[in-house]
């Protein structure tokens, strides 16, 4: 066991487990944040989808050591704050074409969508079709085209 | 009283419903103002068939599986309440599941409209197992809405009945002068009292029998309308709590080793005290399905079962695989009675053959148990919490009254929870542990030892002369489908009553299921079932995507032979208007019958089922351009680039929820078309992950979907979950067909390709987690 420290949606965090343990796990059973969710343990499904300094990452495919006392973790618990609203213009734009189904891969989805547009944007783009079809996430529930729309109109807003 | 000088009952009540029927509710002895109402409600009118060459009805004609649950919630002698509470909302614990199917929205949008209250005010939860219940807590066969629909607004109805009167008390006025809206009585005068003000004058000391009337559909102000899903904030929030995400104290992680072929099971575990003093590991102990661990993190776990050295015995299926399943089907299929060379007319005929495939949900399966001595309680997304408790009890020597039965929110189910695997399995593991447990499957798990949708062939004949269909035969073949969730009891307390004849159990659902949309002259469908070894379940319908596929497929081939257009074909033959209705519309919108570019094409197909039919067109691209298309780790193949759905529902509740529910249909009609499916070796599935096993993804999403509800046709709301996939599946097979020149009879249609992933290993049974995930970052 070694103590590991990072920021977590804003506040600095401190747990002490075993180095390889996966962050998915540190903040699940750890910490109990939930939002993130399992979904493979493998880096395939994306439903633990969250960000690390701003980049969306898997935490399930993280050992807790590789994780720097700087890094900034940020799960769908902390994204509203990011821009320092009750909801991010993503989660608004969810909820305007009621994407869920179930719910299960959807905080991971949303997350995986704020980083996409802002990667189509480091490439000098507004986000559009050809970058949908690199998104990963599954959604057995199959909401991929309300997926489509909400991140269409969510990129507007920020 | 003399005849003469009887009252007129009924019909004539003064207020709301005059001329309409009335319904009996109850109003409860409480605090506060509680109402309920019997659930169930009568079997739907047979549908009409008309005909060109007429087809004698089927059973599923008449009364179809969604109908058989709906009867079934008839004699049972438990109520379901609503309780209005002194902050204005009202309260109602639904005996159903919700697994992202939006029944809570829908449930809370028929209480909002009888009651005339806010949306926002009506409190859906999901109630624990209640045995009394019997049959009406099966959540299956796409049937909540239908069975829920009368008695939930009855028991919201007598709710409002009771606050009119408890104001006109209050305000000294007749009933008859007010008027509720958005939660609040008012009078002409301008008195006003909310609800929550009213609910405890409202109260009843005792149980009361009154009669309601219901709101006529053309006075709907909610039903109809679309709502977003009630929990849509929670869900975009990461708020919505399911199993796993549940804090029950002590209840550390917990998972388990299983077998390398399929329902083997251990026989000696060689290394328990060294896995015991593995960091975080807490216990370990042999069940019957593999060897538990608990542990302080899922992480420790998979270090655990990947540590684990066990000795198995074989498993139910290890020397099968997917050629000898398909001898073993070869040999079952019954036999077709019309000869195939027949000097009268033409025959068109194939045998079409579809995979394994995985019902696996995002959300694995899971549960929590605290097992102690005397008594249980658990905690998971189950759609027959009954049977499930009754299972558990069994399992653990308790009485069914000492179990306890939490119904979670699901993280989809798909079939998959109509069982409850994970449920039993934590409740023996807890048990054994002395120590309450959250179990989790891993994803691995999920496709090589979960339940599969069987393997199963459709072999169809059909004969045509002077440009009509003379006969229509399908023998459909199937490993077998269990049942033992429930869904199996209601069959065999109705079955005698049933219009099947002297036939069996999957027969029976067979027969209520599948339906012949045409008229095809002399029509039949039969099912024989093989082989028992598997884990196996429904898949969003249980034999309807497969059927239909192979129908369609023939439909096309019966259209060319008569030399029609495939879609005025279909029209012509269809039974049913409303089928033509949607058929009709997707057609129009679509553009059926454009030009396409070569290797490009359209599809047109529909699905009956249910009391709702559905219909598509679709449009794929086969081109090399397409099927090349290079994404790492994925299996690309061909596009459908576009959707026009048409969907008849009766009468959609929430237009937008049943959307939802098309579109994710669509999907999974696409996935098992094209991508999805299963590969058998000596018993073990070869797919072990989300990348092996090719469920739709945004790559092969269409990027042009259409979704059109039909207005109200029949005034009752028919079921939706399962619609879809059979109509999905079949334009897109019928639409692959004629953009390659070949009808495709393997499904998914890149089964037969060789592997495009390496297995996983089956020993140790799950993969480690990668540590790539910061290099991956994006
Ligand atoms: S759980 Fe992390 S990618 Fe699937
Ligand atoms: S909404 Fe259920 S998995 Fe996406």
């Amino acid at each position: 066991m070694s103590a590991h420290t990072f920021i977590l949606n804003g506040k600095p965090v401190s747990v002490d487990v075993e180095d390889d343990v996966r962050l998915l796990w540190v903040l699940r059973d750890v910490l109990g944040v939930t939002g993130p969710k399992y979904g493979c343990g493998l880096g395939v499904c994306q439903a633990c989808t969250s960000h690390i300094n701003g980049k969306a990452f898997n935490p399930c495919s993280v050992p807790v050591s590789a994780i720097q006392p700087t890094d900034e973790i940020t799960t769908i618990e902390g994204l509203p704050a990011t821009v320092g609203k009750d909801l991010h213009p993503m989660q608004e734009a969810w909820l305007e074409y009621d994407v869920a189904q179930c719910g299960y891969c959807q905080p991971g989805q949303i997350m995986a969508a704020v980083a996409k547009v802002r990667q189509a944007r480091a490439a000098g783009h507004e986000i559009g079709d050809a970058d949908f079809d690199e998104i990963r996430n599954i959604c057995r529930c199959g909401t991929y085209f309300r997926i489509r729309e909400a991140i269409t109109a969510g990129a507007k807003n920020f | 009283m003399g005849a003469q000088g009887a009252a007129p009952q009924g019909d004539d009540e003064s207020g709301r419903g005059v001329g309409r029927r009335r319904f009996l509710g109850y109003v409860l002895a409480g605090p506060t103002l509680v109402v309920a109402a019997q659930l169930g409600e009568e079997v739907l009118a047979p549908t009409e068939a008309q005909a060109a060459i007429p087809s004698l009805p089927e059973p599923a004609d008449i009364l179809d599986l969604t109908d058989l649950l709906t009867t079934a919630a008839l004699p049972t002698s438990g109520l379901i309440s609503i309780q209005l509470n002194t902050d204005g909302t009202a309260s109602f614990a639904l005996p159903r599941a919700e697994v992202g199917q939006g029944v809570t929205t829908s449930t809370a949008m028929l209480i909002a409209e009888e009651l005339d209250i806010p949306l926002a005010q009506v409190k859906i939860t999901l109630a624990d197992a209640r045995p009394e219940l019997l049959f009406n807590q099966l959540t299956g066969a796409s049937n909540t809405t239908v069975s829920t629909y009368t008695p939930i607004r009855v028991a919201a109805a007598t709710a409002r009945q009771r606050l009119l009167a408890a104001a006109a008390a209050q305000f000294g006025v007749p009933a008859s002068t007010l008027t509720t809206a958005a939660g609040v009585v008012s009078s002409p005068s301008g008195q006003s009292a909310t609800y929550g003000s009213l609910a405890v004058a409202a109260a009843s000391q005792v149980t009361l029998q009154v009669g309601v009337a219901l709101k006529a559909q053309s006075d709907f102000q909610v039903i109809g309308t679309a709502q977003n899903r009630i929990d849509a904030l929670d869900i975009v929030t990461g708020r919505k709590q399911f199993a796993m995400d549940l804090s029950v104290p002590n209840a550390l992680p917990t998972m388990v080793c299983r077998p390398p072929t399929v329902n083997g099971t251990p026989l000696s575990v060689q290394n328990l005290a060294a896995v015991k003093a593995m960091p975080g590991v807490t216990d370990v102990v042999t069940i019957a399905t593999g060897v538990a661990v608990r542990a302080a993190t899922f992480g420790q776990c998979i270090d655990a079962v990947r540590a684990l050295q066990v000795t198995w015995a074989p498993g139910t299926e290890d020397n099968s695989s997917d050629a000898t399943v398909q001898q073993e089907l070869k040999a079952a299929e019954l036999p077709l009675v019309v000869p195939p060379l027949n000097l009268l007319a033409q025959t068109v005929e194939a045998t079409f053959t579809f995979a394994f495939a995985s019902n696996s949900a995002l959300e694995p399966n899971c549960a929590i148990a605290d097992v102690r001595p005397g008594r249980a309680e658990v905690w998971a997304a189950v759609k027959a919490p009954i049977v499930a408790q009754g299972a558990i009890a069994a399992k653990l020597g308790l009485l069914p009254s000492a179990v306890t039965v939490h119904v979670v929110q699901g993280g989809g189910s798909f079939g998959r929870k109509l069982f409850f695997d994970a449920a039993l399995e934590a409740a023996e593991i807890s048990q054994l542990m002395g120590k309450p447990v959250k179990l989790m499957w891993h994803r691995t798990d999920e496709f090589r030892q979960g339940r599969t949708h069987p393997m199963s062939t459709s072999h169809v004949r059909a004969t045509h002369a002077l440009g009509q269909v003379l006969t229509f035969e399908q023998r459909h073949t199937s490993v077998a489908t269990d049942f033992g969730h429930g869904l199996g009891e209601v069959i065999t307390a109705l079955v005698a009553d049933l219009p099947v004849g002297d036939i069996g159990f999957s027969e029976t659902i067979f027969e209520l299921s599948q339906q012949t949309p045409y008229n095809f002259g002399v029509t039949t469908q039969l099912l024989s079932e093989v082989d028992k070894g598997f884990n196996t379940g429904s898949m969003r319908g249980i034999y309807s995507p497969n059927v239909r596929c192979a129908q369609e497929l023939i439909v096309d081939r019966l259209a060319a032979g008569v030399g029609q257009d495939p879609y005025q074909f279909r029209r012509q033959t269809l039974k049913d208007p409303r089928a033509v209705a949607v058929l009709d519309k997707v057609a129009q919108l679509g553009d059926w019958g454009r030009t396409m570019a070569p290797g490009t094409a359209q599809g047109i197909a529909l699905h009956p089922e249910y009391h709702s039919v559905a219909a598509m067109l679709v449009e794929i691209d086969c081109t090399p351009a397409t099927t090349g298309r290079q994404i790492p780790d994925a299996y690309t193949g061909p596009r459908v680039t576009k959707v026009v759905c048409a969907v008849d529902a009766g009468l959609a509740v929430n237009p937008l929820g049943l959307q939802a529910q098309m579109m994710g249909g669509i999907m999974d009609g696409i996935a098992v078309a094209l991508t999805s499916g299963m590969h058998l070796d000596n018993g073990v599935f070869q797919e072990g992950s989300w990348d092996n096993y090719f469920y739709t993804r945004q790559w092969n999403t269409p990027p042009d979907l259409q979704i059109v509800v039909m207005p109200p046709t029949s005034g009752t709301p028919g079921g939706a979950g399962e619609l879809a996939v059979g109509a999905a599946m079949a334009a897109v097979a019928c639409a692959y067909a004629r953009a390659t020149g070949t009808m495709p009879t393997s499904f998914p249609i890149n089964h037969a390709a060789p592997l495009s992933f390496t297995p996983l290993p089956t020993t140790p049974p799950i993969p480690q987690s990668p540590v790539d995930g910061l290099p991956r970052a994006y």
